[in-house]
């Protein structure tokens, strides 16, 4: 029997704010000494309120608008009350019905736009450890903003699912409002799989949800394994069990960590000690105004304003540093004419360290390397010209497969010109005017 | 001569000032007072008689040194829901039996910086559930009127402490009527203010979006002057509402000639005690005669209130000790008593799923509607009076084991807390046995100047404020 995978994704991810969602503590836990940032508030002590922090409601709303969803006019938190020893209050602060953001999408390489169901802000737990018989609560990361971003069931293959991660990751990273380290677990993901009989539409009656996967390699290979899971169990004519199972790295499968008879009650009601958030259209859009430039945004500006490669730009674009690196460096090359093509083929030819190479230093190299500058545009035609019309023979063989033609003619320009020059631009132009 | 204790705070500042006596010799008389009547009327948890007598002697080296503060030197009393850095906070609940705070709840800040002497945090019904005092895990509080009555609740020991001279002015919270009924059985004067008025942060949640953080005094004057120190915005509860500087002593002595006073029809029903509604008839005319214009007006939800409340009210609570697990505070959640059980099986049910729209988001529409029918009449009068309870103190032990009557008394009460707006509640006679009862002054959010206006007005006219129980 063929089937389909049905997959969605949630997918949390803890923004990098100075201070928590609702207490002014410190939100940079990983690796302080336990307990140390902490505060009536994040411990949940009897009488301690929470207050929003403006900052992550502005960062999750940013987030929203890079994944193209509407943004809410109104919307409100509520409490999440379930018992949890690393629940301080015994409920989370999250959002029920009227979250931030809903109704966006992703769009893959594919072609396929995946949709987002939502985008909401809430709060962190703490942390236990068990040691032996015991066990221990480290609040620190109690409270620390988390904006959970669900997805449609729309996944199909485990390709989609990391295309769709790494450029959630790369977005947030962009809007430089989360690490969105898997292994340090600012980013959390937890895809939930199931699957029909090909040529079906309907949702199949289970859900299996995966959790501990913290890198994207271990969720390609926890997809694979629970289709193929879920496969022998469907052959067989049984259906898989609703649970949750755990990722375990070691033996390379899922284990099964809780059965799900029925849907948690955790009698959501909207928090009493927050008002609702009322956002204008022009607070919304001003926001929206302020929004660092999206990956996709900055890739489709570098090939309109640079005339590069769908690949090259793709590249250049992958990390923030890199593409901003680039620009600065197009930025010092103008000066010296030189044009966007030759510095992209550099930077990603000679894998160049931009942590140690200044920009202009770049430049000065690709300089060197080329000395292309002073050639006027104009007399480097006429000579390409010549050279073509006395070189018949070479232009022939070069015509008739002989890729060594071409080498001959770059060297005949260079003899002429009296200078070394960028043999790529030479090949491109003597290329060009042969056809 | 008033013995010291028996002071207001005004007339104590003043003393104070002149040097006719000292801030440690104020605090000895309030702290004399408790160690003789608290065993019998059990108005306390916690008495910091040490901790007192070196803040009172610190306030005579600044008084004696020029300096003057609102509160200078003045011993309060606070409600054991406050949360006090050092000095254990018990919310009358063996859960927290040994909790000591980290830190000072705002309003217990502010009162602190002004000058204020805490003397002792006071018994309340656990976690501020109830309406008798009786549902105290440290005993209930009596009525120092009459020892064999309740005090009213949940801010029992607070209202009897300033009754009986334990101190000058007492803090309490209000979520449901817990300042206003005790108030009323104790003749003192009781104000709940506008929601949001007055932080809540760090006080013991009951239910948060009904609590109401306010306090006990002897007089009108001294409950205005109070509310100068303790209202005002707090960056550390997002629900207080932009501070707007007002001084509530303002209008005191104004006149109240012409201002329109409504009855709300619903409120004094055939459900009314006998002698309850023959003080508050006698209250209407004495209003009218001073030349308040006197409007009967109508409230056709309030029926639905204590119906709408007592879902709100126990989902707020379920969610709200939810915290005391087990876990963290030595006592797990076997410790809590009947009452919380029953608030946190209520609450729990009515937010659970399939429940939930047809209690929890049904109660909200009423609420809404209950707002409205305020924001209605407060368009044609400036306040509404009202009796505050419906019926004058009842013996301990009467209806403990009937929490539906129990619930019935604070049916006057409710609205104004689900509404958000202030109440005000001010001695207005006595029943033949000579137990207090009060009557309610109600406006629109954040009238309270208004209605310490009306009240003291009143108050100068009839004088039961001077009346005090023979201990």
């Amino acid at each position: 029997m063929k089937y389909k995978p049905v997959m969605g994704l949630e997918v949390h991810v803890e923004l990098k704010t100075k201070s928590k969602m609702f207490c002014g503590c410190s939100a940079d836990y990983f690796g302080q000494k336990p307990n140390t940032h902490t505060c009536p508030v994040c411990l949940g002590l009897p009488g301690a309120l929470p207050v929003a922090n403006k900052t992550a409601i502005d960062w999750c709303i940013m987030i929203g608008q890079a994944l193209s969803c509407k943004i809410a006019n109104f919307s409100k938190f509520d409490r999440k009350n379930y018992f949890y020893p690393d629940l301080a209050k015994g409920y989370q602060i999250s959002q029920y019905d009227q979250p931030f953001c809903q109704k966006g999408f992703i769009l893959l390489s594919n072609g396929k736009k995946l949709g987002i169901t939502r985008v909401h802000m809430e709060e962190d737990t703490g942390k236990l450890t068990h040691q032996g018989d015991s066990s221990l609560i480290d609040f620190n990361r109690s409270g620390v903003p988390l904006v959970e971003i669900v997805t449609e069931p729309e996944f199909e293959n485990a390709e989609e699912v990391v295309e769709y991660l790494k450029r959630l990751q790369q977005i947030v990273r962009y809007l430089d409002v989360s690490k969105a380290d898997m292994e340090e677990g600012n980013m959390r993901l937890e895809p939930n799989i199931s699957l029909r009989k090909e040529g079906e539409t309907g949702l199949p009656k289970y859900k299996v949800e995966v959790k501990n996967i913290n890198s994207f390699r271990f969720v390609e290979k926890a997809i694979e394994f629970e289709i193929k899971r879920q496969t022998e169990i469907l052959d067989k004519g049984e259906l898989p069990v609703q649970e949750t199972r755990g990722w375990n790295e070691a033996k390379s499968k899922t284990v099964s960590q809780r059965i799900k008879e029925e849907a948690n009650d955790y009698r959501y009601f909207p928090e009493p000690d927050i008002p609702p958030v009322i956002l204008s259209d022009f607070q919304i859009a001003t926001l929206k105004s302020q929004m660092p430039e999206t990956p996709s945004a900055k890739f489709e500006r570098f090939i309109a304003d640079f005339s590069l490669s769908a690949y090259d730009t793709e590249i250049l674009t992958r990390e923030k540093s890199i593409a901003d690196y680039f620009e600065e460096a197009v930025k010092v090359g103008k000066k010296h004419n030189l044009n966007p093509k030759q510095i992209a083929n550099h930077l990603i030819n000679r894998s160049v360290d931009i942590n140690s190479v200044l920009p202009a230093k770049l430049i000065e190299t690709i300089l060197n390397a080329t000395q292309t500058a002073q050639i006027d545009e104009n007399k480097l035609n006429k000579i390409i010209d010549y050279v073509l019309k006395e070189n018949q023979k070479a232009v022939l063989d070069f015509k008739s497969g002989k890729e060594n033609a071409i080498m001959f003619l770059i060297g005949q320009v260079m003899r002429i010109a009296k200078q070394k020059l960028d043999t790529m631009i030479i090949k491109e132009k003597l290329e060009e005017k042969i056809k | 001569m008033k013995n010291l204790n028996e002071l207001t705070i005004k007339e104590a500042k003043a003393g104070l000032k002149a040097k006719e006596f000292t801030s440690v010799e104020l605090t000895k008389a309030c702290l004399e007072q408790i160690i003789k009547h608290n065993q019998r009327l059990n108005a306390f948890i916690t008495i910091v008689e040490k901790e007192a007598l070196e803040q009172a002697a610190k306030a005579d080296l600044l008084i004696s040194s020029g300096q003057d503060l609102p509160l200078l030197g003045i011993p309060l009393a606070l409600k054991d829901l406050f949360s006090t850095k050092g000095i254990k906070t018990t919310a009358a609940s063996n859960v927290l039996r040994n909790y000591i705070p980290t830190y000072d709840a705002t309003v217990v800040k502010k009162l602190k910086a002004a000058g204020a002497i805490i003397i002792g945090k006071t018994n309340l019904d656990a976690w501020a559930h109830g309406s008798s005092g009786e549902n105290s895990d440290f005993g209930p509080t009596k009525n120092p009127w009459n020892i064999d009555y309740v005090p009213g609740g949940s801010s029992s020991g607070s209202a009897v402490s300033v009754a009986s001279n334990m101190c000058l002015a007492a803090t309490g919270t209000d979520t449901g009527g817990s300042i206003r009924l005790p108030a009323c059985f104790n003749n003192v004067v009781g104000l709940k203010p506008t929601y949001g008025r007055v932080s809540r942060y760090g006080i013991v949640a009951m239910a948060s979006s009904l609590d109401s953080i306010g306090h006990f005094t002897k007089t009108v004057e001294d409950s205005a002057l109070l509310f100068n120190i303790t209202a005002g915005s707090d960056e550390m509860d997002s629900t207080t509402l932009p501070a707007i500087p007002e001084d509530f002593t303002q209008d005191l002595e104004k006149s109240i000639k012409g201002i329109k006073i409504g009855i709300p029809k619903e409120f004094v029903t055939k459900d009314i005690d006998r002698e309850v509604k023959s003080a508050f008839e006698k209250s209407v005319k004495v209003l009218k005669d001073m030349g308040a214009e006197i409007i009967e007006v109508s409230l056709p939800y309030t029926e639905y209130g204590t119906a709408a409340y007592y879902i709100i009210q126990p989902s707020e609570v379920s969610s709200n000790l939810a915290r005391y697990d087990g876990i963290r505070y030595g006592k797990g959640r076997g410790s809590f008593g009947d009452e919380a059980r029953r608030r946190i099986m209520l609450g729990t049910f009515t937010l659970s799923s399939g429940y939930y729209d047809a209690y929890y988001k049904k109660a909200m529409q009423v609420r809404t509607l209950i707002k409205k029918d305020f924001d209605d009449a407060f368009k044609k009068i400036d306040a509404l009076i009202s009796p505050v309870c419906p019926t004058i103190p009842w013996k301990l032990g009467e209806k403990i084991n009937d929490p539906l009557k129990m619930y019935l008394s604070d049916v006057l009460t409710v609205t104004a807390n689900i509404a958000g707006i202030p109440g005000l509640s001010v001695p207005a006679g006595f029943s033949n046995n000579k137990l207090p009862i009060g009557i309610q002054i109600m406006g629109k959010q954040l009238s309270e100047k208004l209605l310490f206006q009306i009240g003291s007005a009143f108050e100068k006219q009839t004088n039961y404020y001077k009346e005090k129980p023979n201990l």
